[in-house]
This record gives structure tokens, C-alpha cells and sequence, in this order.
């Protein structure tokens, strides 16, 4: 019979000397690497050298989050909705009524919100992940649409179709304002989505975040392994609803304003061309794919929409077609290439 | 207006919507039976067949019914290429490439759409022929053009129905819906077989947006606006089947059309709820295979 220690022996050691490789893999993950702080780094440099982009800066913050809320979702548990704008909705549309009712303080706010998301993302995935393929996209988007429905109806309470307005907010920590001018909503919306990086970062790299891609990959063995695989489904269902939640919180808190699309078909959809542009499971393809989009989006959208839609759209087909990564695993394939050149 | 009329009014109405939503969605249902795309972008056929429509009567002066047998042929050969070159290569892919790849076409072909024949619903002209009011007796009156749709629907329906269920054809793509790996160990070419099943599918897209032109309008936003409905027909229907997609779009035109006349506060909400409930009960839709 083998032991623990005669498996881990097998693995071939290529890697560090003393360190089997698939456990050398495992635990270097977890480490950080410099390239890491690059998204970090260059938010902070925005702040110095783009003043004037505040506004925009926040918004792509917000979406990198969503986008990053999602990537939990898709690219480690292999869960496809089409419905992920319901959390974001939820979430933004507490924070918005709290605001709109008397509770001014955001930070607060914000955790009820996300609260309020995972709440209902536990309810909605405790009903919806029972299902598989077409019926668990359509039951996601049918959950975002109720939603939709019912925001659109309750006009006294939400402002129905007009949007909700009349948000009255606190300053930030009782000292810094949300100014018209973005910086408060910029720097407060890049803390939240480093906490949550970190947050997230460290939850796909333990033995749950493991457990999940296992499950994308191969939920019948999983089962076998005695995973609860329902069980890590409903948790990362939950999960990634409250930050998709707490994204939408701080898009209503930075914009002082809610719409009804914070529920539609489109949000759901962008979310992901986001990612999948960027590239799935890997955490960084959510910061590269929402930058991206929304940066090209406002540069291209404003004169020409037809243009953009166009070409967004080709994109996403020929990246489907010949690149299944997104726009890192294009860095990944360049940077291999050139690896091998140089070490043949 | 009094009880009876009204009734009329939301059968008619709701059954003519939901003969369009029929022919527009069971070329999905089938592909996504048989090939297992999740083509989400299968509106953007039937939207191409309502421009190619409007192209051919407005410029080229073309008569409405030989304008649409010609749209039908065009998008079918569109199809054919998309098919050949493009989908082909998702067949074997995850639902997310599939998803992606959709929406990317479907972006493309909205900007194309909007490029072309600009932001607004484009006017298809009906024919006097099949437009104007038709007197039955009780007072009650019928637009001919509805009573042309329910007749076009119940048609396609009949045809395909006969196709699938009667004819060598059928068996055979009856037999790569069930068992592919065995059909084709058979003999089955299937590549030829699903070249023709999603152009066949394309073209009935193309015949609904065409005839349903004045039901649903043909504008840009014709894919993404009405995904969700093709959707819920398919996902209730059942996959691969010609019956199912034909009683969930009847049950969604009839439940559209009561909840616009009798509740419209309430929009949309019935609906969801029901699909919500339908798919949790039977997730394979109501009338498809386990």
C-alpha cells in the first residue's frame, strides 16, 4: 500500500529542489507575486495623473468587482447564469432605499446590502442550482426579470421606471463627502474592492476554492470524494451574490441614483463579456475585461454606439473561436512563446 | 365592451402573437436539441428575414409573397455559411463559449441592423389582400392579417410535425436527438444532417420575423429584445421537440395577451412566475424528455 508521503514522492520533482511540484503549486499560489500589485499600483497612479476621469474610475472599479463577484461563480465553480444583475439590483437598490429613508451611513449601508444580496442569492440558488444547463440560465435570468417586474410596479417605494432618487448619504466615516467631482466614491470604491480582493484571493486558494474548480471539472468524482457538492455550490452561490450586492450598493451610493437596468438582461449579459474578454477563473481577468470594456466603451460609445457594438461583438466571436482565455491567456500564450524561444 | 368580446379579443390576439413566437422560436429548440447550441443569437435569423423582407418590397419592388419566400432563402443561405464557418466549431464547446459566441453575433448583427437601416422599427407594408377586417356574425370582427398568422403558424406546425414524425428525414434526425454516437455508428451523416437542421431552423426564424413584421417589429434590438420569450418557449417546450415549443408558445402568447388586457400593472410578473414554476417542477421543460 502507499503512503501519503510515497504519493507525494511519485509526483516528478521539477520544480524547487525538496518540493514535489503539484504541492510546490499549491502552496505558491497562495504566495504573492509581484505582478500582483500591478492593478493596485496603477489605481493609485489614476488618482494622481487622471483626476478628471474620478467618475469614470469608480464606475470601473464598481464593475471590476461585479466582474470579480462573478468570476467566483463561473470561472471556479463552472456555474453559467444569465442572471447575475439580480444581486447587483438587490444590492444597489437597498442601498438606495436605505439612503432614500433615513439611514445616511454608507459604510453600514453597504455591509446591509450585501447582506440583503447573499440573503436572497442563498434563497434563489437553494432553488435554482437544483437545475443544470438551459433551465438554470433561464431560471437565473427568470429571477433577475421578477425582479425587474417588481422594482418596475412598486412605484410609491421605488420610483418605478423614473429611478430611484432622493438619496440623502452621510460622509464617508463621518468626515469625507461625496463630492460632484468623484474622489471620495474613487478612492472609497478602490478600498472596498481591494478587501474584497483579498477576501476572494484568499477563498480560491484554500481548500474550498479547490474544492470548487474540482466540482466545475468533474462533479461526479467529487461526490465520490464525499464533497458535498450542493452544498459548496449554494455557499459560492451565496458568496458571490453578497459582492455582487455590495458592487450594486456602491454604484448606488457613488451615483446617488438607481435605474431599473440594474436588473436587466443586459447587465447580466455585460458582466460577463467582461469577463470572458478578460478571461475566466484567475481573478485578474475580471480587473483587465472591465477596464478594458468600459474605457473602450466610453472612448468609442459616445460618437459612434453602432461602431462599438460592432466591434465588441467581433471580438467576443473570434475570442471564442481561436482564444478561449480571454485577453491574459492571449499574454499567457505570447509569454510561453517567447519563453520557449529563449530556452529551447 | 362585454365579456364574450373581450375573451375573443385576448384568444385572437394571443394566438396570433403566439404563432409568431412559435415559428420564430422552433428552429432553436430544434438546434438546441440536436446540436446542443445554445444559440441565443437564433432571433437575429428571424430579425435578418424581417430586413431582407422590407428590402426586397421597398427597393426592389418585389411582391410581399414572393418578397418573403426570397427572405427565407437568403437567410437560409446566411445560416448556411454561419453554420459552415462559425458555429461548427462550438459544437463540442462549453455553454459559456456558446453563450459568449451568441451574444457576440448577436451584437454584431444589431450594429450591422442599425448601420444599415438605422435606429428605428422599419414599416413592412401588408398587402391588402391579407390586411383590413374580416365581419363574422354577433358583431364580432377579425383582422385578416391575425387570422394569416394563425393559419401560417398552424401550417408550419402541421408540416413539421408531418416531417419529423412521418418521414425518413425525421427518423433520422429523431435518432441524432436521442442517441447521436449510435445514429452515427449507423451511418448517419450527421455534419450533412445538422448543416440542414439549422439552416431548416434559420428559415422558419426568417419566415416568422417576415409574416410577423407587423406583430413584432422589426427594429435593431429585434434579438436581445425578444430573447427572453424564444427562451421561455424553448425552456418550456422541451428541447428538440416540435410539439412542445408549439403548446409553450401558445400558453405564453394566450398568458401575454390575458395578463396585457386584464392586468397590464402587473406587466410581466405572472410569467416569470409561472416559468420560475414550470422549469422547477420539470426542469427539461413541460412536454421534453427526461
Amino acid at each position: 500500500m502507499m503512503t501519503h508521503s510515497d504519493v507525494i514522492n511519485s509526483v516528478p520533482q521539477t520544480a524547487t529542489p525538496g518540493t514535489p511540484a503539484a504541492v510546490h503549486q499549491l502552496l505558491s499560489a497562495r504566495r504573492f507575486r509581484p505582478a500582483e500589485t500591478l492593478p493596485w499600483v496603477l489605481a493609485m497612479a489614476a488618482y494622481f495623473v487622471l483626476p478628471q476621469y474620478f467618475q469614470l474610475g469608480a464606475q470601473i472599479l464598481i464593475m471590476v468587482l461585479f466582474a470579480l463577484s462573478f468570476d467566483l461563480l463561473l470561472g471556479y465553480g463552472g456555474i453559467v447564469t444569465l442572471g447575475h444583475a439580480a444581486y447587483f439590483g438587490a444590492g444597489a437598490y437597498t442601498a438606495g432605499l436605505l439612503a432614500k429613508y433615513g439611514w445616511g451611513e454608507p459604510l453600514s449601508a453597504l455591509l446591509v446590502s450585501g447582506l440583503v444580496a447573499g440573503i436572497l442569492g442563498t434563497l434563489a440558488g437553494a432553488v435554482i442550482l437544483r437545475t443544470r444547463g438551459l433551465a438554470l440560465l433561464m431560471l437565473g435570468m427568470a429571477v433577475s426579470l421578477l425582479l425587474l417586474e417588481l422594482a418596475n410596479n412598486l412605484t410609491d417605494i421605488t420610483g418605478g421606471a423614473d429611478g430611484l432618487q432622493g438619496m440623502n448619504l452621510s460622509p464617508l466615516l463621518g468626515q469625507f463627502d461625496f463630492d460632484m467631482f468623484g474622489k471620495t466614491a474613487y478612492v472609497y470604491s478602490l478600498a472596498v474592492l481591494f478587501v474584497a480582493w483579498l477576501l476572494l484571493r484568499h477563498l480560491v486558494n484554500s481548500p474550498f476554492g479547490r474544492s470548487l474548480v474540482g466540482i466545475r471539472q468533474n462533479p461526479a468524482r467529487m461526490q465520490a470524494l464525499g464533497v458535498s457538492v450542493w452544498a459548496r455550490r449554494l455557499t459560492a452561490f451565496a458568496i458571490s451574490s453578497a459582492l455582487a450586492g455590495i458592487a450594486g450598493a456602491l454604484s448606488a451610493q457613488t451615483s446617488q441614483f438607481v435605474s431599473l437596468s440594474v436588473f436587466g438582461l443586459e447587465l447580466s449579459g455585460m458582466v460577463i463579456v467582461m469577463l470572458v474578454m478578460g478571461g475566466t477563473g484567475r481573478l485578474y481577468g475580471a480587473f483587465v475585461g472591465a477596464t478594458v470594456y468600459m474605457v473602450a466603451q466610453d472612448m468609442l460609445s459616445k460618437d459612434q454606439p453602432t461602431t462599438w457594438l460592432f466591434w465588441i461583438g467581433l471580438l467576443l466571436i473570434l475570442l471564442v473561436l481561436f482564444n478561449r482565455g480571454g485577453l491574459l491567456g492571449l499574454c499567457d500564450a505570447a509569454r510561453r512563446r517567447i519563453v520557449n524561444k529563449e530556452a529551447p | 365592451m362585454n365579456t364574450a368580446n373581450i375573451l375573443v379579443g385576448i384568444a385572437f390576439s394571443g394566438a396570433a402573437y403566439a404563432m409568431v413566437l412559435y415559428m420564430t422560436s422552433v428552429g432553436l429548440s430544434v438546434t438546441m436539441g440536436l446540436l446542443g447550441v445554445a444559440n441565443l443569437a437564433h432571433g437575429a435569423f428571424a430579425m435578418a428575414g424581417g430586413y431582407f423582407l422590407v428590402t426586397f418590397m421597398d427597393r426592389l419592388a418585389v411582391p410581399f409573397g414572393l418578397a418573403v419566400v426570397l427572405a427565407c432563402v437568403a437567410v437560409g443561405g446566411l445560416s448556411l455559411v454561419l453554420e459552415r464557418w462559425v458555429y461548427a466549431r462550438v459544437y463540442k464547446a462549453t455553454e459559456l463559449d456558446q453563450v459568449v459566441l451568441s451574444m457576440g453575433l448577436i451584437f454584431v448583427g444589431t450594429a450591422i441592423a442599425q448601420f444599415v437601416f438605422g435606429a428605428q422599427p422599419v414599416r413592412v407594408v401588408i398587402p391588402d389582400a391579407i390586411g383590413g377586417q374580416l365581419a363574422a356574425g354577433g358583431g364580432f370582427t377579425f383582422p385578416v392579417y391575425r387570422i394569416f398568422l394563425i393559419v401560417t403558424g398552424l401550417a408550419i406546425f402541421a408540416g413539421l410535425w408531418v416531417t419529423i414524425e412521418k418521414t425518413l428525414i425525421g427518423a433520422r434526425i429523431r435518432s441524432a436527438v436521442d442517441n447521436r454516437a449510435m445514429a452515427e455508428a449507423l451511418g448517419l451523416n450527421s455534419k450533412q444532417l445538422f448543416a440542414a437542421v439549422f439552416a431548416l431552423g434559420s428559415v422558419l426564424a426568417a419566415l416568422g420575423g417576415a409574416v410577423g413584421a407587423d406583430v413584432m417589429a422589426i427594429e435593431p434590438e429585434y434579438a436581445l429584445k425578444h430573447l427572453v420569450y424564444f427562451l421561455i418557449v424553448v425552456a418550456v417546450g422541451g428541447l428538440g421537440s416540435v410539439k412542445g415549443p408549439f403548446l409553450a408558445a401558445l400558453l405564453l402568447g394566450l398568458g401575454d395577451a390575458t395578463c396585457k388586457i386584464l392586468a397590464p400593472e402587473f406587466g410581466g410578473i405572472f410569467i416569470y412566475i409561472a416559468l420560475f414554476l414550470i422549469l422547477l417542477v420539470k426542469p427539461n421543460g413541460l412536454f421534453g424528455r427526461a
